[in-house]
């Protein structure tokens, strides 16, 4: 049997209320109050498609082998690296072997089920049991546009596999259009969209139900067959009047999120996916369709196994997870789109050397240190010489990660005067569960919250951005999680 | 064991320049300037250095690398010049180079000179540190820190351990900031000399939680220099005078330990611990509290000082906040003058110079050359305790100095 082995769900912690936008860039185009309604989450300064890939996938394999992975395939329109494979760097951050296949599905807004459908075809032809499926998206709306008020960040990660499968995968039906309703050239930041009306009756209305009753006829079935009907679409009032056109019973559509993340690109009907299946029962059968480009559709059998997949955080616990974006410039600042006077401090020029990133490049993406193998301590970065005074043991080491390791803080600050985007910088000692120390930035938390004792999770992050280069530079920080303190 | 340092070794002159923002000097300048006061005081012509040592830190922003654009700068005649750096402990490491060299009877008499320009970097504070201790990989898995960042990370670790409120920490420190606006308001070579009230320095804008702006050391432009000889030599020289020898120089840098393994705790600074001990055995110092009549330590931020206190064994452990706030370390305080120029906090810190700023401090005090405002009453013994990098991983060297 093939189909989704577990899921994995992130949405970022900040969330901006889209009045604030209105309230800021509203005078610019008035109609677009029509779309100030609830809120848009926001990747932190520290966050872009390819941290939350990471962030989703390590939800989606926690607990699981990663010696049992087979690859990576990672989609989105927000890649960080055009030239740089981004499934690379994600492979390492989620502690892959070297000898599994990567991919970057990119390009339309259904990359997200195409690499899906592509991840369980391999797994059908047995080319691979396991593989890790992430689809990220950070996209940007040009200031004072119905984009910027739209777009959400977020992202989904599935585990494609032969084997105790939650849901089964029964079959597709694929679309493909040149259908520019929006596109964006190699040399631009911002999307072109052409009009939404043209959009919503060409795109959607004609698009969707193609894909729906076309995988319908193939396979036999009828739309009251689904327990639930996923499929993308940033126009709420379309959304619904969709269901009505395929005919899709009332509490089986599966809620876009538009209201508390927003449309998420490629991540969008994975994610909905992942939301349907934290919720979903066996028996149950699930359509999804993404939208972009054309459609593909996919349909899958909930199994028994859905009741023994626990632990992970999905999308539900990260909607909960929310802290206000309190200032619209900080948004702006942080996707680089307006750039204020941080000081010459920010100028200081940081190479990146390459040949060093790869000698050290397990330490780098994956957390990896080293454990004593004599006295069993456990050392970040790693050492030839055990640090520990009463070993001291030279060369007996075996790599050991802390990246799926939890810690407590032993001492922090929160940093006014370093450089950063936002201040202030928070960093300290973590002492690994597990044994081991090490000092590194945190994020995802403000100075006030901080104590000694905190236990603290690690995320995989952006440590700086090099403009003069246009490079991202990425490694681990902790994030405290404010529990049992 | 290896008979140590004591009275091999003494400080035949020393000069330092003005500290501050000094926009109109060159690097250049201000070694001139120390360099002369030195030698004058000294009474010994330039051809008389053996070798000499310059300690300067970041040379990108002052002289330059290598030794040679400082030997050109002083006209030393064709002898061993060494520049070194050894973070903000340089002055003091250059310090060891010239004594070793005396002590060890290769010299005669030699040159320990430190400068920094740290104010043509074109904003405050030293330059960013991302990664600095780690090499090339540092930008990358090193945190985004600052100087004040590494430091203030004391005082959360101090609060836990000895469940001191952060408030009664905070008030102990601006003790110590307001006690050294004291000192250098009384110094004409010192950067700041404006007095400050203890709610000035509690109201200062947080530059990195708990250290505000005045629990921060100045960022200062100088220069300082001693010429070292053997006490034989000195007294030779210097018939009428009594003659400050090094009693103590012990240098203590991390093992990894701090950073990379789990017991120390963050609260004090493990090197000084070490090399105290080490040093008041070397000295023949039985019980510190007692003995030492004041002292120089390496107050970058307010809790650096607070936390050396204990460290030093000056203080028991948890009881500097107590000290602190008794005026223990005030000048005229009864207790043991600690920064009686004004500390990094106020004399200024040119990371190079400072050190050896430090010991010019000891030298004076002892052979009575201040005036009575800010001289300490026959001091006997003087520490010096001068610190680099940052609690989790760093080297300090601790000199006493006696007559």
């Amino acid at each position: 049997m093939v189909g989704i082995r577990s899921y994995g769900g992130y949405i970022p912690r900040y969330r901006l209320d889209r009045m604030k936008i209105y309230q800021s860039m509203g005078w610019i185009n008035q109609a677009n109050i029509a779309h100030a309604r609830g809120e848009k989450a926001v990747a932190n300064v520290d966050e872009d498609a390819l941290t939350m890939a990471v962030a989703a996938g390590l939800d989606c394999v926690n607990g699981f082998d990663r010696s049992e992975m087979d690859g990576v395939y990672f989609a989105s329109t927000s890649f960080p690296y055009k030239e740089r494979q981004n499934a690379g760097i994600v492979a390492g951050a989620l502690c892959m072997n070297d000898n599994v296949r990567s991919a970057d599905f990119g390009g339309s807004l259904k990359s997200g089920t195409t690499a899906l459908l592509s991840a369980l075809e391999a797994i059908a032809s047995q080319g691979a049991n396991n593989l890790v499926v992430c689809a990220s998206e950070n996209r940007l709306g040009g200031t004072g546009s119905t984009q910027e008020l739209i777009f959400g960040d977020g992202a989904a990660a599935f585990l494609v596999s032969d084997k105790d499968v939650i849901a089964e995968y029964k079959g597709s039906f694929s679309l493909t259009y040149d259908f520019v309703d929006h596109f964006r050239g190699s040399n631009s930041t911002f999307d072109r969209q052409w009009e939404d009306r043209w959009i919503r009756d060409i795109g959607f209305d004609r698009f969707i139900p193609e894909a729906v009753n076309g995988l319908m006829n193939k396979y036999g079935l009828k739309i009251g067959d689904f327990a639930k009907v996923i499929y993308p679409c940033y126009y709420p009032r379309e959304h619904s009047k969709l269901a009505k056109i395929l005919g899709v019973e009332d509490g089986k559509l599966q809620d876009t999120m538009l209201g508390q993340v927003g449309e998420m690109g490629a991540a969008q009907p994975m994610a909905m996916l992942v939301k349907a299946l934290e919720e979903a029962n066996p028996g149950d059968k699930l359509l999804v369709v993404s939208y972009g480009s054309g459609c593909d559709a996919l349909w899958f059998e909930v199994t028994d196994n859905i009741k023994k997949l626990n632990g992970r955080r999905g999308i539900s616990s990260h909607l909960a997870n929310r802290t206000e974006l309190d200032v619209y410039e900080k948004y702006l600042t942080w996707r680089n789109i307006i750039q204020p006077d941080v000081g010459l401090r920010t100028e200081e020029d940081v190479w990146t050397r390459w040949s060093v990133d790869w000698k050290n490049k397990k330490a780098i993406l994956g957390f990896y240190g080293t454990k004593c193998l004599k006295c069993g301590v456990p050392q970040f970065p790693p050492q030839r010489i055990c640090a520990n005074p009463q070993c001291g043991a030279v060369d007996q080491t075996e790599p050991y990660t802390f990246a799926d390791k939890g810690g407590k803080i032993c001492t922090f600050t929160g940093d006014n005067l370093t450089a950063t985007m936002d201040p202030p910088e928070t960093y300290g000692n973590i002492d690994f569960d597990g044994g081991g120390r090490y000092m590194m930035n945190f994020t995802d938390c403000t100075v006030e919250s901080l104590s000694v004792g905190m236990p603290v999770e690690f995320s995989f992050r952006i440590v700086f951005y090099d403009p003069k280069r246009d490079l991202t530079v990425y490694f681990w920080k902790a994030v405290p999680t404010n529990k049992g303190v | 064991m290896a008979e140590g340092i004591r009275d091999k070794v003494a400080i035949l002159g020393m000069g330092c320049t003005n500290f501050g923002e000094l926009w109109d000097k060159s690097g250049n300048d201000l070694l001139v300037e120390a360099f002369t006061m030195c030698l004058e005081d000294a009474q010994i012509e330039k051809n008389e250095i053996d070798a000499c040592w310059v300690g300067a830190c970041m040379p990108e922003f002052g002289i330059g690398g290598t030794s040679m654009p400082y030997a050109a700068t002083l006209k030393l005649p064709f002898i061993p010049v060494t520049r070194l750096e050894n973070a903000c402990a340089t002055g003091s490491e250059a310090f060891r180079g010239a004594s070793y060299a005396v002590a060890s009877g290769v010299c005669d008499i030699a040159l320990a000179i430190g400068v920094e320009k740290t104010k043509d970097t074109g904003y405050g504070g030293l330059p960013n540190m991302r990664g600095g201790l780690m090499g090339t990989v540092g930008p990358i898995i090193g945190p985004n820190v600052s100087a004040p960042g590494m430091f203030a990370q004391l005082a959360a670790a101090y609060e836990a351990k000895y469940k001191i409120p952060m408030d009664k920490i905070k008030e102990a420190m601006a003790h110590i900031s307001w006690k050294s606006h004291e000192n250098g308001a009384l110094n004409p070579y010192a950067h700041l000399r404006r007095r400050v009230t203890k709610e000035q320095i509690l109201n200062a804008p947080m530059i990195s939680y708990p250290l505000g702006l005045f629990d921060c050391c100045g960022v200062s432009d100088g220069a300082a220099a001693a010429i070292v000889t053997t006490p034989e030599i000195a007294k030779s020289i210097k018939r009428n005078q009594d003659i400050v020898k090094v009693k103590a120089l012990q240098i203590a840098t991390s093992s990894g330990e701090e950073s990379i393994c789990n017991e120390y705790d963050g609260a004090s600074i493990w090197t000084t611990s070490k090399a105290a001990p080490r040093a008041y055995e070397e000295a023949g110092i039985k019980n510190p509290r007692e003995e030492i009549s004041m002292f120089e330590v390496h107050d970058c931020f307010s809790i650096t000082e607070l936390s050396t206190y204990e460290d030093l064994q000056i203080s028991p452990r948890g009881g500097g906040v107590e000290d602190a706030l008794n005026g223990f370390f005030d000048l005229k305080g009864g207790g043991i003058p600690c920064q009686s120029d004004g500390g990094l906090k106020c004399f200024g810190h040119p990371i190079g110079a400072s050190g050896l700023r430090m010991m010019y401090e000891m030298y004076n005090q002892l052979l009575h050359r201040w005036p009575e405002e800010r001289q300490v009453p026959n001091p006997k013994f003087g520490l010096t305790h001068n610190l680099g990098g940052q609690p989790i991983q760093n080297v300090v060297s601790i000199c006493i100095v006696g007559l």
